[in-house]
C-alpha cells in the first residue's frame, strides 16, 4: 500500500476510481470514432474546453476589467452588471439573435427568426435602464 | 514519484506566475458553493437526458439514430403512455435546466480557472490522471451544453449528427463528473462549513474580504488580491440572477399557454402564430418537407399492412377514416428541444386500427409519412403505444379539420412520447403480425 502510494501519489482507491473514469472515456472515444464525422466532434470536445480558457475567460475578464475602470467606483457595477447579463444573453442566443441561421429555424417553424435582435435590444435598454435608475437613486441617498 | 523535477523551478510567464491570479472573491468556499448547485442540477439534466434516449424505443425499427453505440445506448423498458406529460416535463428539465444552469457553470470555471495554469503542471501520476480526467470533464461539459444549445436554436454550425454527437458526449461529461464529484466530495463539504451562505448575504462591499487559506493551502486564493469591486453576495446575486432570467426569457416555451409563451422572449418557441385553432407550434411544416396540398387531397388513402412486406390489409380514404369511432383526448406536443404544446385531438384509436388490419391491439406497428425521406418519416411504435386508449390517428384538432402544417389529411399522437414520433401525412402503417 504505502509502495503504491509513493509511486502513484496518493491512495490506490484513487487510481481505481480514475482508471474506470478514463476506461469509460476511452470507450466512448472509440465509439465517436466509429460516427461520421467522428475528428470534428473529437475537436469540439477538446476546442470546447480549449476556446473556454483562452478565448471567452480572457475576453470577459479583460472587460470586466475595463468596465472596473468606470468613476465614481460606485458606478463600475450599474455599467458592469447589466453589460454582463445583456453580453451573457446575446452569447447565449447568438443564432436567434444575429439570425445566422435564418432557412433551418424557418424550416423547422415555419416563421423567421426577425423578432429576436429588437429583443435583445429592448432588453439590454431595459437592464441599462433600470441599473441606471437605481444609481440615480442611490446616488441621491448618498448625497442626502 | 516525484514528476515535478520534469519542469523548471520557476513558472513561465503570464498566468503561471504566482500572484498573476488576483481576484478577492475566489477561494475554496466560492467554489465548493458554486459547486453544490452543480451538483444537485447536473444529475437532473444528465438523467432526463439519458431518459430522452430511452424515449425513441430505440430497440424498434430505425427509431436510433445512433447506429454503432455498443453499450452506449441502452434499452431500459417500453417508454410509458401515462402520465400524458411525461416527455413534455423530461424535456422541459433537461433543456430549461441546461440553459439555467449555463451562468453556474461559467461561474464555476471561473472560480477555478488559476488551478488550470498551477506549477509545476502534474507532480505526480496521480495528478496527471485527474488532469486528464479534467479535460473530459471541462471539454464534455462546455461540448454539451454548446451543442444542445444551438441544435434548439437550429443552428447546426457543428459538421456531424447531434444525436449521436450528444449521446457520446454525455458520457464523456458523465465520466468525468461521477469522478470528479468522488475525488472533491469531502473537500467540497469541508469546503462549505468554512462559512455560511446565511451570513455572507449580510456582508456588503466595503467589508469584504478575501477568504482565508483553506486547510493552510488554497491555491484559488490570491497572493495579492485585489481591492474588491464586487461583494460576494453581488457574485452569488449575479449568477442567481442571469439564472433567473434565462428561466424567465425561456420556460415559457414550455410551459405553454397564450400568457406564459410570449413571456419566453428569448426562446426559439416562445412565439404565437395566431388565435385560430390550428395557430400553435409547428415542427416543419409541409412545405420545408415536400408535403403538397395535393398529395394530401382526394387521392389519400391510408394503407393498413399486415407483416412487413405483406399484403395491404384495408385502404381508407379519409373520409372513410371519419366514420369510425371517434375519441377526444388533451394531449401534449413534447419536442426533444424542450418546447411543448398541449391541444385537443379527435380521432381514431391506433388500436382500432390495428383490429381492421386483423392483428391483436397490442402489436408493434411502424408508421411512414407521405414526405417519404427524412429522419423521422417512418417510426415503429411499441406494442403499449399501440394499445393505449389515448394513442390516437388524429384528424381533427380543436374542433376543425387539422391544417396541412399539422399533419393533414392523419397525423398520429402518442401519449407521452418525444414530439417527433407524432407523425404527420400518415400513408402507411405496417402492423407485426
Amino acid at each position: 500500500m504505502a509502495r503504491v502510494r509513493a509511486l502513484y501519489g496518493t491512495t490506490p482507491l484513487h487510481l481505481i476510481a480514475l482508471a474506470t473514469s478514463l476506461a469509460l472515456t476511452a470507450y466512448a472515444a472509440l465509439k465517436i470514432a466509429e460516427t461520421s464525422g467522428a475528428l470534428s466532434i473529437g475537436l469540439w470536445l477538446v476546442g470546447a474546453a480549449l476556446v473556454h480558457d483562452l478565448v471567452l475567460f480572457p475576453l470577459y475578464t479583460l472587460l470586466g476589467r475595463l468596465a472596473g475602470r468606470a468613476r465614481p467606483r460606485r458606478a463600475v457595477n450599474h455599467v458592469r452588471v447589466p453589460a454582463l447579463l445583456s453580453g451573457l444573453l446575446l452569447l447565449m442566443f447568438l443564432p436567434l439573435i444575429l439570425s445566422l441561421a435564418p432557412d433551418s429555424y424557418r424550416s423547422a417553424t415555419g416563421l423567421l427568426p426577425t423578432p429576436y435582435l429588437e429583443r435583445w435590444l429592448v432588453l439590454t435598454a431595459a437592464l441599462f435602464l433600470a441599473s441606471g435608475l437605481l444609481y440615480a437613486l442611490r446616488a441621491r441617498r448618498a448625497a442626502h | 514519484m516525484n514528476l515535478s523535477r520534469l519542469f523548471s523551478k520557476t513558472p513561465p510567464p503570464g498566468p503561471f506566475r504566482p500572484g498573476a491570479w488576483r481576484s478577492p472573491l475566489r477561494g475554496r468556499w466560492m467554489t465548493s458553493l458554486l459547486a453544490s448547485v452543480l451538483l444537485v442540477g447536473i444529475p437532473f439534466v444528465a438523467v432526463t437526458g439519458f431518459l430522452s434516449y430511452a424515449a425513441y424505443n430505440p430497440r424498434l425499427g430505425s427509431n436510433d439514430l445512433t447506429a454503432n453505440k455498443g453499450l452506449l445506448g441502452f434499452y431500459l423498458f417500453d417508454w410509458p403512455t401515462e402520465p400524458v406529460w411525461l416527455y413534455a416535463v423530461n424535456q422541459g428539465i433537461h433543456v430549461i435546466g441546461g440553459l439555467v444552469l449555463t451562468p453556474v457553470l461559467l461561474a464555476k470555471l471561473w472560480s477555478v480557472i488559476p488551478k488550470l495554469f498551477t506549477w509545476p503542471p502534474v507532480v505526480s501520476p496521480a495528478q496527471a490522471l485527474e488532469r486528464l480526467s479534467l479535460l473530459a470533464l471541462v471539454g464534455g461539459a462546455i461540448f454539451q451544453f454548446v451543442t444542445g444549445t444551438l441544435n434548439i436554436l437550429y443552428w447546426y454550425a457543428f459538421p456531424f449528427s447531434f444525436y449521436p454527437a450528444h449521446l457520446y458526449g454525455a458520457w464523456v461529461f458523465t465520466a468525468g463528473f461521477v469522478v470528479h464529484v468522488a475525488i472533491k466530495l469531502p473537500l467540497m463539504r469541508r469546503a462549505r462549513r468554512t462559512r455560511r451562505l446565511i451570513d455572507e448575504l449580510r456582508v456588503p462591499l466595503e467589508q469584504t474580504r478575501p477568504e482565508e487559506r483553506f486547510e493552510g493551502q488554497d491555491e484559488l486564493v490570491p497572493a495579492a488580491p485585489r481591492e474588491p469591486t464586487l461583494s460576494r453576495r453581488g457574485l452569488l446575486g449575479l449568477v442567481a440572477g442571469s439564472s433567473a432570467a434565462i428561466f424567465v426569457l425561456t420556460a415559457g416555451q414550455t410551459i405553454g399557454g397564450s400568457v406564459t409563451r410570449p413571456v419566453a422572449l428569448l426562446a426559439p418557441r416562445g412565439r404565437v402564430y395566431g388565435d385560430g385553432p390550428n395557430d400553435f407550434q409547428v415542427n416543419k411544416p409541409a412545405a420545408s418537407v415536400g408535403v403538397t396540398a395535393e398529395m394530401a387531397g382526394p387521392s389519400y388513402r391510408l394503407e393498413l399492412v399486415r407483416g412487413a412486406g405483406g399484403t395491404v390489409a384495408r385502404s381508407l380514404s379519409r373520409g372513410q377514416l371519419l366514420e369510425l369511432p371517434q375519441h377526444t383526448y388533451r394531449l401534449p406536443i413534447a419536442c426533444v428541444e424542450g418546447w411543448s404544446t398541449t391541444q385537443t385531438w379527435t380521432g381514431v384509436r391506433l388500436r382500432d386500427l390495428a383490429a381492421l388490419a386483423g392483428v391483436p391491439a397490442g402489436t408493434v406497428m411502424t408508421a411512414e409519412s407521405l414526405e417519404g425521406q427524412g429522419t423521422f418519416a417512418t417510426t415503429t411504435f411499441s406494442a403499449d403505444q399501440v394499445a393505449a386508449d389515448k394513442s390516437l390517428l388524429a384528424l381533427r384538432v380543436n374542433g376543425v379539420d387539422l391544417s396541412l402544417d399539422h399533419g393533414f389529411p392523419a397525423r398520429i399522437i402518442i401519449p407521452a412520447g418525444p414530439g417527433v414520433h407524432n407523425t404527420k401525412w400518415v400513408s402507411r402503417m405496417t402492423f407485426e403480425a
